[in-house]
């Protein structure tokens, strides 16, 4: 019998290479039987990268791999499956118009004399659900039961299939306090089972109320693994988001103008319809950088979307420039003076399969020069395109260039060039330099100073803080819908920060 | 892996089917002891050997202009238009009764009339698909499908109830419609060995480019293709999602109820009872596949058709072949044009599914279906 200090899985010195780009970089990580181990991260630390190695999705350019002691070669999830390692996605992967146990055993069906067992696939079900303690009626179908409920079955998919291994990605991101809390308790019971348990999170208070371990990475590096009673939140957080880089921009002092975005008792709903911003205010002035920082997921997506006009506003007040813009359609709000460099660049900010041209024309094509009279003149629309290709410094061989053949900067070079053409006086971006090369970064980073300093308002909302500290001006933290505080970069530290994103309240000054 | 570009697909694919289809129809011949080289002769003498021959195919081909338009205009939005035989159909008997019913109005006047009101009765049927698409969520293959049998069978209705008895021949026929109603040209007619091709074809011509016009150079043939290549990033560029849908539709059905108008005012003549949707709807949707969509795509894919079809009937005269191998040899085409339109859609899949996600944790497999989507 295995003890309860075996290794079930290691991890030695893992890289993953994506092009030149090291998404991983020499991480070790080993999990052992029994254990509940946290793996703490920022967006795009390498944490996905480094579970897709494990469950068989991606493979290791270099390290190896070591399943019960074994070095095993995990080729496909099929191979990490008959390894005992299952995966609870963040996003779930149900059919709604399933059952909950005919979910639980798609794919997996016990038959007898050629025809589904149900009472057998039943028995199955019913026994893991009592076993580990996720009550969940069985019958009911998928479509009809609570998110906190969906994820019960994802776990018990994964038991069903006989997983010693459960890795869970971001589970309680999707989950109400509640939810979480009885959650907990159900990490804590298969952990009690034997089971060994990865958990990908960035937030704190669960690491500190379930987690045995934790392993930080941080821009694809193991930063360190530590047990989590003998360390603090602030160590943590130092952990995660590093110490501050000094990569000086030349920044001027800010030349503080008039109001030009004023956001009162803002309330949004995400997608299923529970608050995603909660009561949010701020302003934003001429010649200044506000910068919103958070986690991932903290309403920043409905903030940005309610601002630009792509969702309704619950409750609450959007003026921009003097006027009410609340609820308004996206191209009153485009035509007012408002850019929005989209955190997305290949969903909304350009049309993949159409040339550079057409894309920087995406927001104008109906002014003249670019149409007359519903008729679109294509050399205005070209000669624009090769100005802007010229002035951003966009790398492309001519301005016909699918958008889609543009490496990632250069996409996001080329919405920039577009959004700050039109010489708007507030300026939305939202993550501009999200899996960007250095080179690219520091290019968009000058040209929204440049922004600055001509004096446009621009609203950076980014999950970086050292982007969040070089650029604002302010600082305003993001957390659960709400502004957990407001600082100025010069008076506050990375920790301050890491602590204020994860939900602890600013103490008065 | 589809090493092949974008470009250089769209013209492979409709090739290679059109290529293996002939293949299959082919291969089945050989089973049945038909000889394949003797009957695809005489399909390409019949259908182009002579010149009614060739008039016959170019009428064939005419309505199918306007019913591949109506589906690619639909199908660039990112909609499903099964709605195309309903649609000619309501254009077919609009223009006809107007045509019947003031039959010595000038032609300069009675002809674009008919023509305008069949366009406007194509674009009112597929308008309510549109609109319960926009403001319900509709969905349109459903909607438009269900219509197609509302409209057979309230043409019918029309018909036989309410048109007057003295516009009919017997309950199931019109009479023909006047010189002044007609779309025939005695001097074309002449010119092709005494066909029934008409000037629909000239229309039909003009259409092509009006179409290749709106979706090249106006605002609204921008916005078309925006919306159905994504409609995320056109909702971010403040297009109208519902504006797009509507008028897409309109025009889609629009051009739809022009091909019922050529086939009633150019072909026949006159209307009569439909038993079925109708085939030139069906047939576009073909066509549009077919020539990828494109204004001259759908030019060729149009005249290969009439083609298969007008030498069908040679095949079956000449060489005895039953026509029903003719459908063999067309259903072919459209099932391996199916089958590479799978292909490709299964190809991008996997390589979305390779994609390094840590920095595009919204991986862009809906974008790159989009793509596949057009067609």
């Amino acid at each position: 019998m295995e003890t309860k200090t075996q290794n079930m899985i290691e991890m030695r010195h893992i890289v993953k290479d994506f092009n030149g780009f090291k998404a991983n970089n020499d991480i070790n990580l080993t999990l052992k039987r029994g254990e509940i181990l946290a793996l703490l991260g920022e967006n795009g630390a390498g944490k996905s990268t480094l579970m897709q190695i494990l469950s068989g999705l991606l493979a290791p350019t270099a390290g190896a791999i070591l399943v019960r002691g074994k070095q095993v070669d995990i080729k496909d999830p099929n191979t990490a499956k008959a390894l005992g390692i299952g995966m609870v996605h963040q996003h779930f992967m149900l059919a709604s118009a399933f059952s909950v146990w005919e979910n639980i055993i798609l794919g997996d069906e016990p038959v007898k004399h050629g025809k589904l067992d149900v009472k057998a696939a039943h028995e199955k079900v019913t026994a893991l659900s009592k076993r580990y303690g996720l009550a969940i009626n069985l019958d009911a179908k998928v479509a009809d039961i609570t998110v906190a409920q969906q994820q019960r079955v994802e776990i018990l998919k994964v038991l069903y299939r006989g997983a010693e291994i459960l890795i869970f990605d971001e589970p309680t991101a999707v989950l109400t306090p509640q939810e979480i809390t009885e959650f907990i308790k159900i990490l804590k019971g298969l952990a009690a089972e034997g089971k060994a348990v990865i958990l990908i999170t960035h937030k704190l208070d669960e690491i500190k109320a379930v987690a045995d371990r934790v392993t930080v990475i941080r821009a694809g590096q193991g930063i360190a693994t530590l047990t989590v009673s003998d360390t603090t939140d602030n160590q943590l957080a130092e952990m995660m988001v590093g110490r501050h880089v000094n990569m000086k921009l030349d920044k001027s002092a800010a030349k503080i103008g008039q109001e030009v975005l004023h956001v009162s008792d803002l309330k949004v709903n995400e997608a299923r319809g529970n608050l995603a911003v909660k009561d949010l205010s701020f302003n934003l002035h001429q010649g200044e950088i506000l910068g919103l920082a958070g986690i991932d997921g903290n309403g920043q997506d409905e903030l940005v979307e309610a601002l630009t006009g792509l969702r309704r506003v619950k409750a609450g007040q959007v003026i921009i420039k003097g006027k009410n813009m609340t609820n308004k359609k996206v191209r009153e709000i485009t035509e007012l003076g408002v850019s929005h460099i989209p955190a997305d660049r290949q969903k909304f900010g350009l049309i993949l399969p159409w040339s550079v041209a057409d894309n920087m024309a995406l927001q104008s094509y109906y002014h003249e020069p670019f149409s007359k009279h519903g008729i679109i003149n294509f050399n205005a629309i070209h000669e624009h395109a090769r100005k802007l290709i010229k002035q951003f410094d966009v790398h492309t061989t001519d301005e016909n260039l699918p958008a889609g053949e543009l490496s990632g900067g250069n996409q996001q070079k080329a919405i920039i060039a577009r959004e700050l053409d039109r010489n708007s006086d507030l300026i939305i971006a939202f993550q501009p330099t999200r899996g960007l090369d250095v080179g690219a970064i520091e290019y968009i980073h000058q040209q929204l100073l440049a922004q600055r300093a001509a004096g446009k308002a621009i609203l950076l909302i980014s999950y970086e803080l050292d982007e969040i500290m070089q650029l604002s001006d302010r600082i305003a933290v993001l957390h659960d819908g709400q502004i957990s505080g407001e600082v100025r970069p010069a008076d506050t530290t990375d920790r301050e920060l890491g602590l204020l994103m994860t939900g602890a309240k600013k103490e008065g000054r | 892996m589809f090493n092949l570009s974008e470009k250089n697909k769209k013209f492979l694919v409709p090739i290679v089917s059109v290529i293996a289809g002939f293949l299959v129809g082919a291969i089945i011949m050989l089973v049945w002891s038909y000889n394949p080289i003797q009957a695809y002769g005489s399909m390409f003498i019949s259908a182009l050997g002579n010149m009614n021959g060739i008039g016959e195919t170019i009428r064939e081909a005419t309505p199918l202009i306007f019913t591949a338009i109506g589906f690619a205009i639909a199908s660039s939005a990112g909609f499903f238009n099964i709605g195309l035989p309903g649609q000619a159909q309501a254009g077919w008997i609009t223009a006809i009764w107007i045509a019947l019913a003031n039959p010595n109005l000038p032609k300069y006047i009675l002809l674009p009339v008919c023509i305008i009101a069949g366009a406007l009765a194509g674009a009112i049927v597929s308008g309510i698909a549109g609109v319960l698409r926009a403001y319900f969520g509709t969905n349109e293959v459903i909607t438009t499908i269900m219509i197609n049998y509302i409209v057979l069978y309230l043409c019918q209705y029309l018909m036989q109830q309410i048109m007057s008895p003295k516009l009919r021949v017997d309950m199931d026929a019109t009479k023909a419609v006047s010189a002044n109603g007609s779309l025939h040209l005695d001097w074309l007619s002449n010119c092709f060995g005494q066909s029934r091709i008409n000037a629909g074809i000239f229309l039909a011509l003009i259409a092509l480019f009006c179409f290749w016009w709106l979706m090249r150079k106006t605002t609204t043939g921008f916005e078309i293709k925006a919306v159905g290549l994504n409609p995320l990033a056109s909702q971010y560029a403040g297009m109208s999602a519902k504006k797009n849908i509507i008028v897409s539709m309109l025009l889609s059905g629009a051009f739809a109820g022009l091909g019922g108008v050529v086939q009633g005012l150019g072909t026949y003549q006159n209307y009569f009872t439909q038993t079925a949707s109708l085939d030139i709807g069906w047939d576009g949707l073909s066509v549009a596949l077919l020539g990828g969509g494109s204004a001259l795509g759908i030019l060729i894919a149009a005249l290969l058709f009439s083609i298969l079809k007008i030498g069908g009937l040679g095949m079956q005269t000449i060489a005895g072949i039953p026509y029903e191998i003719v459908s063999i040899v067309i259903a072919a085409i459209i099932f391996f044009i199916a089958i590479n339109y799978v292909v490709g859609l299964l190809f991008s899949r996997k390589a979305a599914v390779k994609t390094p996600t840590d920095h595009y944790p919204t991986n862009n497999q809906t974008v790159t279906l989009g793509k596949e989507e057009q067609l």
